[in-house]
């Protein structure tokens, strides 16, 4: 093997990539935020929507789980463009993330809402609790901690997926490695400390959401 | 004043109350008893409209409850509930369940509410429970704190959906001790219950359901008694 290692221009690219890194974090919690509070109402819609509201959630969560989620950035990017509609890279990424994340975890939420006994339903109502504010203030709380865990594993899964976003253009982690890698050649180099920064991105992600689930659930 | 009035309940082809007709004066405390399946916990939920009916009407205090434009939420304070599985809201500690209605539903004060908490809290004798969470109380301790809940709304009448057929006989004692307490004070009372005792001692009216329909309803020392009807002797027979 006579492959020489060049570390010195990825440790001159660090900054930009911990920048993209910085990229990387905020549209996959972005997405994460808009999937949570989307795939909240999807599951509201499969469970306890009109007929048409219960078709399109279900139309939503079967693409969304079963085609891959590269497909799904190119249609929001190259499909939606054959119609004239141009998002941003940024936009591009966003949006397909958050419709995916939507799809997988309204089927966690609806997981959760069916392990919530209908009792506690009957419970608020019976004091007086309009429907709205007994989801809000009763069963919501207790189906996100239900999926709290699983919710955990797909932000991890969230900020993998954004690697994606290279390939519709858009410069986040490892759309910048792969910049910064063709325009040097060191590619294993550029490729194994960008790994090295998902991974620290994932486990600083894992220790908050752990934190936060502890704040938050305390009983 | 609660009035029934021909209530008929279907669910699907199944014909759960046939025809009830019962009017339950203020300050009275009513006791329905029954196998299960006779339909009297059908009944308490379509006095505060939980559950729909098919025909016939509920009319609280002049107020018809399945009406089309009867506020139901606005109802339903007046009409505390408890179940049978306690339904403790587990992601709230003690105060915070009871608090919760108050605060959100009658727009009191976080403070307000607070205060209403405590006051019902230690009215059921969970003084000492305030900040704990559901988990770490008994059943026994969660059904009182259920009571507290729906007391702290102030209503003018509570159901009691068997709330003590859940709970591990040696706590069962401590919720009956408060419903009696509650009898005491004058609370409007419907007990769907199985504790005969209970029924004999504190009820002024005990009504005996049978297969959807009150098969008989008079004071406790006719139904233990001298009941009236076959059906009720045999079923008192079968439960003593």
């Amino acid at each position: 093997m006579d492959y020489t290692f060049h570390w010195r221009p990825v440790f001159r690219a660090l900054p930009d990539l911990l920048d993209a890194g910085l990229l990387t974090m905020e549209v996959a919690i972005l997405s994460m935020v808009i999937g949570i509070v989307t795939g909240l109402l999807l599951a509201l819609a499969r469970l306890t929507g009109a007929a048409p509201l219960r078709w399109f959630a279900t139309t939503w969560i079967e693409v969304a789980r079963n085609t891959p989620a590269l497909f799904q950035l190119f249609f929001f990017g190259f499909g939606l463009g054959a119609f004239g509609i141009h998002l941003s890279p940024y936009f591009i990424v966003l949006v397909g993330l958050s419709f995916n994340n939507a799809g997988y975890l309204a089927e966690n939420f609806r997981g959760g809402f069916q392990a919530v006994p209908p009792t506690q339903l009957r419970a608020a109502r019976s004091l007086g609790m309009t429907a709205t504010q007994a989801y809000v203030r009763i069963i919501i709380p207790q189906v996100l901690r239900i999926v709290y865990h699983p919710m955990t594993n797909h932000m991890v899964w969230a900020v993998l997926m954004s690697s994606l976003g290279m390939l519709v253009g858009f410069r986040e982690l490892s759309g910048e490695t792969q910049f910064f890698a063709s325009k040097t050649f060191r590619i294993f180099e550029y490729f194994a400390v960008t790994a090295v920064i998902y991974y620290v991105i994932v486990k600083v992600i894992l220790a908050l959401s752990r934190l936060i689930g502890w704040r938050l659930f305390r009983y | 004043m609660i009035e029934v009035k021909d209530l008929h309940k279907y669910f699907g082809a199944l014909h759960v109350l046939k025809g009830i007709d019962l009017t339950v004066q203020k300050g009275e405390v009513l006791s329905v008893i029954g196998a299960s399946g006779s339909g009297k916990s059908t009944l308490l939920y379509c006095i505060n409209a939980l559950e729909t009916i098919e025909q016939g009407e509920v009319i609280v205090d002049g107020v018809s409850v399945h009406a089309k434009s009867t506020d139901i939420n606005k109802l339903r304070q007046n009409l505390g509930m408890v179940f049978q599985q306690w339904n403790s809201f587990p992601h709230l500690t003690a105060t915070e369940n009871v608090a919760l209605a108050p605060k959100i539903v009658s727009g009191k004060s976080r403070q307000e509410a607070r205060e209403i908490a405590v006051k019902q809290l230690e009215h059921v004798g969970l003084g000492d429970k305030l900040d704990v969470y559901p988990s770490a109380l008994s059943g026994g301790q969660q059904q009182r704190l259920a009571i507290a809940r729906a007391l702290a709304m102030e209503p003018d009448y509570m159901l009691f959906d068997e709330a003590t057929s859940a709970l591990d006989p040696e706590l069962v004692g401590e919720v009956l001790d408060t419903m009696r307490l509650l009898a005491e004070e004058g609370m409007t009372m419907i007990c769907v219950t199985h504790e005969m005792g209970f029924a004999r001692d504190v009820s002024d009216r005990v009504a005996y359901f049978h297969q959807g329909m009150m098969e008989e309803i008079g004071p406790p020392a006719q139904i233990f008694g001298e009941a009236q009807s076959e059906q009720t002797r045999k079923f008192l027979a079968n439960v003593r």
